[in-house]
Parts: C-alpha cells; sequence; structure tokens
C-alpha cells in the first residue's frame, strides 16, 4: 500500500515575463505515497498551480524529473496521463454540452467502452446527487452543480491518483462544505491519493491529512495540520482589563504563569501565545484574581494554518489581511518558536 | 479496451458533433449569411437568377461559401472551450494530441453536408438542375478542403487563447479577400491582371473551380484536379500545424 506514487527531483520551473526570469517552483523534492491526502497550501502565485500543472503533463519542466504513478511526466506523458484523474480550476465538462454525454465522452477518453462508461457515468451521477441535471446543458447549471460534475469527469475512470486545483475557489460556504465531504468520502472510500492545492486554509486543515506550505516556489513546511500549529503556533489567550495600569500589571504577573510564552500588550488588552491555552486560562484567571487585578474578559483561540504561514513568512495568507507584519513582530516569534 | 490514433479521433469527433445532432437547427444559423447572398445577391447577378446557367454557375460557390464561413468560425468553440476549462481536461486525458485536432476538424463535415444538401433543395424549384454523382464528388472534395480549414481555425484558436479579439479579427480580415479572390460571388475573368494573378495564389479559387465543372458533371477536368490538390494541400498544411499547436498547447 506505501507505494510510491509521486517522487519529484529538483524540480523547477522558469516563466519569462518582460524579459525577466521568474522562478515559478524552485528545486521542488517531493514524495507522495499512495494513499496520502496532501494539500498544497499557499498564497496565489507561490508556484502551487506550476507544481500541479508539471505532475499533470499540462506543462514541461524548465530542469528536474518528476514520477507520477510510475512515470515519467516528460518521457511517458501518456502513461501519467491514462493513471491520474484532474480536476481544473475551470470546468471539465463543456458548456454546450450536456453533462452525461460529457461524462460518456470522458470515459471514452480512457478507453471505457460506451456500456461501461455509460454505466459508470450513471453511477457518479447518482452518487453525486446530479440526477435532476445530468442531462440538461451544462451551461445551464449552477455553479455548484457544475463543479459537481467536474468531480463526476476526473473520477469516470476511477482513477488512483487524482488532482485538484482549488476545487473550492468561487463557491459559496454551503457548496464547499458539500465538495469537501465528497472529496474526503473519496478518499475514504475508495483510498484515493488526492493531492489539491488551495489557499483556503479552513480547506486544507478539514481535508488534508499532510500540508505542504509552499511560498516563493519552495517547501517551508510539510507536516500534518496538527502538527504544524503546534511546532509553529501557539494557542492565542486574549485578556481585556478595565484599565492599561491593570494591563501592565498583567502582563507581568501572567509571564510569571505562563513562562516561555509570548505576551503583548495593546492598551488595556494583553496577548499571551502559549501551548495549552485552555489548561492555561484558569489557572491564569485565579492567579490573577488573587493579586487583586480584574480580568473584563477573555478569549481562548486555537491556532490556525494561518498563525502557521504568518510564522512561518512574516505574511498573512488570507486575501484581507494580505499585508506584511512589521518585522519586529516576526522576529518576537521566531525566537519564542526556536 | 485500448485507445490509439483512430479510437481517439472518433471519440474527439463523436464528441464534437453531439451538440449539432441534439440540436439540427444549429447547422442553419451558421448558413444564414451564405442564404442571404443566395437570396440577395443571386437576382444582382448580370443574367438574373431565372436563368438556368447563372443559377448553375452560382450555387456551387454559394457551397464552398457556407462551408468556409462556418468551418472557420469554428476555433471559437474550442476557444470557449479553453476558456471555460473543458480543453485542458481533454489535455491531461490520455487522448493522442493529432486526434485531438482531427477529431473536431472532421466534424466539420457533417454540417457542411447538411448546409450543401439545404442550398441544392431550396434551388432546385428556380431551375438548378442536380447531377448526383458529380456533386458527391464535389462534396468530398470539399470535405478534405474542409478538414484543414477547420485544423487551421483551431490552430487559429490556440494561437490567440489570451486574445479572443485576435481570433475574430484574423478570421474576419481573412475571410472576404479569400471569398472574392476565388471569384466566388463574381467572375474574375472580366477582372484587371493582377486581380487574376492574386487569385491564383488563393486555394479556395481552385476549389471553386472544381465544384463548378462537378455541380454541372464534368468529372474528368483539370479544373477538378486541381481542386484536388488545393484541398489536399489545404488538408495537409492544416492537419500539421495545428498538431503542432496542439502539442505545444
Amino acid at each position: 500500500m506505501n507505494a510510491t506514487m509521486i517522487r519529484t527531483r529538483k524540480l523547477t520551473r522558469h516563466f519569462v515575463v518582460k524579459k525577466e526570469k521568474v522562478e515559478a517552483v524552485r528545486d521542488l523534492d517531493l514524495h507522495i505515497e499512495s494513499g496520502e491526502m496532501v494539500a498544497l497550501l499557499g498564497p496565489n502565485g507561490a508556484g502551487k498551480s506550476t507544481t500541479l500543472r508539471m505532475l499533470t503533463t499540462l506543462l514541461s519542466p524548465t530542469s528536474g524529473t518528476a514520477e507520477v504513478a510510475g512515470y515519467d511526466v516528460t518521457t511517458n506523458q501518456r502513461g501519467v496521463r491514462g493513471r491520474i484523474g484532474y480536476i481544473g480550476q475551470g470546468n471539465g465538462a463543456a458548456h454546450s454540452q450536456r453533462g452525461r454525454d460529457e461524462l460518456v465522452s470522458q470515459g471514452r477518453a480512457y478507453g471505457m467502452s460506451v456500456a461501461a462508461a455509460r454505466a459508470r457515468a450513471a453511477e457518479l451521477i447518482s452518487s453525486l446527487d446530479l440526477e435532476g441535471v445530468a442531462d440538461r446543458i451544462v451551461s445551464s447549471l449552477s455553479g455548484g452543480q457544475r463543479r459537481r460534475l467536474d468531480i463526476a469527469m476526473g473520477l469516470i475512470h476511477a482513477p488512483d491518483l487524482l488532482f485538484l486545483d482549488e476545487p473550492s475557489t468561487g463557491l459559496d460556504p454551503q457548496n464547499r462544505a458539500n465538495l469537501q465531504e465528497h472529496i474526503h468520502r473519496l478518499h475514504a472510500e475508495h483510498g484515493t491519493t488526492i493531492v489539491l492545492t488551495t489557499h483556503y486554509l479552513e480547506e486544507a486543515d478539514h481535508l488534508a491529512e499532510r500540508v505542504i506550505v509552499i511560498d516563493h516556489g519552495r517547501v517551508i513546511a510539510d507536516d500534518t495540520p496538527a502538527r504544524l500549529k503546534a511546532d509553529h503556533a501557539g494557542d492565542r489567550i486574549m485578556l481585556t482589563f478595565d484599565h492599561e495600569d491593570d494591563a501592565r500589571r498583567g502582563v507581568a504577573h501572567s509571564l510569571g504563569i505562563a513562562a516561555p510564552a509570548h505576551v503583548e500588550q495593546d492598551g488595556a488588552r494583553v496577548l499571551i501565545e502559549a501551548d495549552g491555552g485552555a489548561q492555561l486560562t484558569p489557572k491564569l484567571l485565579l492567579s490573577l484574581d488573587g493579586a487583586g487585578i480584574t480580568v473584563n474578559s477573555v478569549e481562548v483561540a486555537r491556532p490556525t494554518l494561518d498563525d502557521v504561514f504568518l510564522k512561518l513568512t512574516g505574511r498573512s495568507l488570507r486575501e484581507d489581511a494580505a499585508i506584511a507584519t512589521p518585522q519586529s513582530a516576526i522576529t518576537t516569534s521566531q525566537e519564542n518558536a526556536a | 479496451m485500448s485507445t490509439n490514433l483512430i479510437t481517439d479521433t472518433a471519440t474527439v469527433f463523436s464528441r464534437e458533433l453531439r451538440p449539432v445532432l441534439r440540436n439540427p437547427f444549429s447547422v442553419i444559423f451558421t448558413m444564414v449569411q451564405p442564404l442571404f447572398f443566395l437570396a440577395l445577391f443571386a437576382p444582382l447577378l448580370p443574367d438574373g437568377a431565372g436563368d438556368e446557367s447563372t443559377l448553375q454557375w452560382f450555387i456551387p460557390g454559394i457551397v464552398v461559401m457556407s462551408c468556409l464561413f462556418g468551418t472557420s468560425a469554428t476555433g471559437s468553440n474550442l476557444l470557449y472551450e479553453i476558456q471555460t476549462g473543458s480543453h485542458e481536461r481533454m489535455l491531461v486525458s490520455p487522448l493522442s494530441r493529432p486526434a485531438l485536432i482531427m477529431g473536431r476538424a472532421l466534424k466539420e463535415i457533417v454540417p457542411m453536408f447538411a448546409q450543401a444538401a439545404i442550398i441544392v433543395v431550396v434551388t432546385i424549384p428556380f431551375g438548378f438542375r442536380l447531377h448526383l454523382a458529380g456533386a458527391i464528388i464535389g462534396l468530398l472534395i470539399l470535405s478534405v478542403f474542409c478538414l484543414g480549414l477547420g485544423a487551421l481555425s483551431y490552430t487559429l484558436a490556440l494561437a490567440s487563447k489570451n486574445q479572443e479579439w485576435m481570433f475574430w479579427a484574423v478570421q474576419q480580415t481573412l475571410i472576404f479577400p479569400l471569398l472574392l479572390l476565388a471569384g466566388m460571388l463574381l467572375p474574375l475573368d472580366g477582372g484587371p491582371g493582377w486581380l487574376r494573378a492574386l487569385s491564383r495564389f488563393n486555394p479556395l479559387t481552385y476549389v471553386v473551380d472544381a465544384e463548378r465543372a462537378l455541380f454541372s458533371g464534368e468529372i474528368a477536368t483539370a479544373a477538378v484536379a486541381g481542386g484536388v490538390v488545393a484541398a489536399v494541400a489545404v488538408a495537409v498544411v492544416g492537419l500539421l500545424i495545428g498538431t503542432r499547436a496542439m502539442r505545444r498547447a
């Protein structure tokens, strides 16, 4: 079962944009085993999609090698193509066609007989809740229905290895949850190896067993979501006091209790980053109360992958917070992480 | 079941054809312009459309025009599929690259046959005389031309995938000079020497001349041979550069 599914060695891709060389992917060494569920996480332009396009034969590497499902992506493209499924950022089914027709022709493209392709199409239509819309023209389907049809297209030949490029971009939260459920089931029930790219942290956190964080074309972290969070970011305890004076005393007091923590004061508020925040908080509150410092409110948050990304790169992954964090804050947190 | 160039081409061909079969009226939409030329231009020809020999001369040109308009625009379908993502999905599949261009281009032959049949049927009441054997050979030659032109249209689509306007700019810029220089609407015999010289470099001229001979029942003629050579040349060039473009896509 633990056979190698993907192995890349120094995989590199350059683009020339306005006469300047852009290194989209640099010396990427990846090893993914059969049955893994991996998310490539990174901001837009990090090199995730370029990596995926090289692994699926859509783009040839500038240098380095990649072996996918037992075949080399440069020397045996047909071999790779026959073994993998790919769900791109766009719609696999043409808008002018009917969904079921596209599923059958997709099956034919992978060498299935007409009868086998029809049977498999019917099976996928049913399991992806597409019965009502499969015989309608694709352009009349809603975004969520089209995305489920895309999944069906990618699964027609029951591939052992499935690539998904930004699967839930543009979907509303409900459709996103529904899609993630389908992907999760596919992995759980069929043991399909899944490699997906995403810039949604929740998606990587929720779906993947292994998260590979990519930034500027390089891997900067590679572990389970839980380990990444444990290693790179602590729980966050936010204490709010009535007065700034209390907060100042609170900082001094807190440092005594949560020794290795990173403590930061901002007006009447104090932020403490530490492991085991849920256990630490009651102790902290009792002790502060004992010292006669009144805490107005408290908030405890588990670390997110965004915190991890922030620690690793100094930048937030969220689009609405894409502004770089001041350099001093990064240094502090890195010192604390070390 | 294993796949090869022929099964792959059949897969792409039948996929392309399916929307046409699901909506046969689409065949008529793409031939609206040739039908207008037939209805509104033919009566202006020197001898008038009532004259049998004028119709015999004009109709084969309209059949070629219908093929030219429909087939040269077919790349826009691919352009749309590039934009929406389904072309990428096909590129990831094991379908052979030549099949991706050949299957698509071959499909153009089907609406071409249907449109030719419609043109012939609507003009017979006005005195057009059909020489069936010649017409069928004519349409087979036109099929070969169609295959090449379709491949060229898809090549243009692949080349303009990042700027859609370029596809239409090139297609619209080329289509009328090609059509006029082939003597499709008016005979070039009375035209100036430079115009006739230019028309000899237009492969479409030879195809139109061959169609005229064949639709009049003249089969074993030099014009027909010229049409065959021109159609085969367009098909070979179209498929070669089309396959190359698809491999690089």
